[in-house]
């Protein structure tokens, strides 16, 4: 499978054939261009002939965090909203805040901006030219995910020390 | 009619023709909220709790509110480049896409300004 697999199964619409022409070129052979422009070749990328890696992982990690934190944004300007408003718009916000969704909703938003940050250094990292051998982008990757679990861990139990 | 050539046009333009903008503000908010994301919550930490009265009077505080208002700025333009880069890549119709980034466009600017004057309006506010 893999390489011979159907584009349509990898979910890529292919670009209408017709858009790929090489009249103009006149070392193309009939044949060529029909080969060329056969329904259903290859497209890159190939993700599906891959073992599943942790750098894969990570990838799409980084951007569910991302829009996790776009969201805490929202919590975010809601907060500094309610302090704005006064006391009782605050108690309100708190009382919301204390339940049992609003405590996982701020631990997913903990959990959120630690992994991206610690995977945002990565990238930057690699934005460097460091760090692009498959062995150190392994390494990194785990590098990011135990550091992000322990400073989620550790900054609860210190917030949770002070509530 | 120009009389730059066809090249000198493109020229640092890129497929999209914003150049490199887009890469270097991402990365530049990057590093800006590196800080100010591990200033607010290592501050949080040093708060005396958090009431209404505890945490208006940090916000009070002219530094703590230059350093707010700085991290919801760079937060909502961060945020707001990261989401545009998502819709692109997964919103495909052509009418869908451009009201996605609109609304998204749109979202972020009210979200800041929002802070701004909630941020503001308690550190300047006297009795808010």
């Amino acid at each position: 499978m893999g390489l011979t697999r159907p584009a349509s199964e990898i979910g890529r619409k292919p670009v209408a054939a017709s858009t790929f022409r090489f009249e103009h070129d006149a070392r193309q052979t009939k044949s060529t261009r029909q080969e060329m422009s056969k329904q259903g070749r290859p497209l890159s990328p190939h993700l599906s002939v891959y073992r599943w890696p942790i750098t894969m992982t990570l990838s799409i990690l980084h951007r569910v965090t991302g829009v996790s934190l776009s969201i805490g944004l929202i919590a975010l300007v809601v907060w500094l909203g309610a302090i704005a408003l006064g006391a009782s718009s605050y108690a309100v916000l708190g009382s919301w805040m204390s339940t049992a969704i609003g405590q996982l909703l701020l631990l997913g938003w903990c959990f959120s901006f630690f992994f991206h940050l610690s995977n945002g250094v990565r990238h930057l990292f690699w934005d460097a030219g460091r760090g692009f051998e498959i062995r150190h982008a392994k390494a990194s990757s785990w590098i990011v995910i135990v550091a992000s679990f322990l400073l989620t861990a550790g900054y609860w139990l210190a917030i949770g020390g002070t509530l | 009619m120009s009389l730059r050539s066809p090249l000198g046009r493109v020229l640092g333009s890129g497929s999209a023709n914003d150049g490199t903008g887009h890469w270097w503000s991402q990365r530049v908010t990057a590093v800006a909220l590196l800080i100010l994301g591990l200033w607010f919550l290592l501050s949080l930490l040093q708060l005396d709790g958090f009431g209404h009265a505890a945490i208006s009077a940090w916000i009070a505080h002219p530094f703590t509110a230059v350093m707010l208002l700085l991290l919801c700025l760079t937060l909502a333009w961060h945020s707001y480049l990261g989401i545009q880069v998502v819709l692109e890549d997964y919103v495909h119709g052509p009418l869908i896409k451009v009201v996605s980034l609109l609304t998204s466009r749109f979202l972020h600017a009210f979200l800041a300004i929002t802070a701004v004057h909630a941020i503001l309006k308690v550190s300047l506010g006297g009795s808010a």
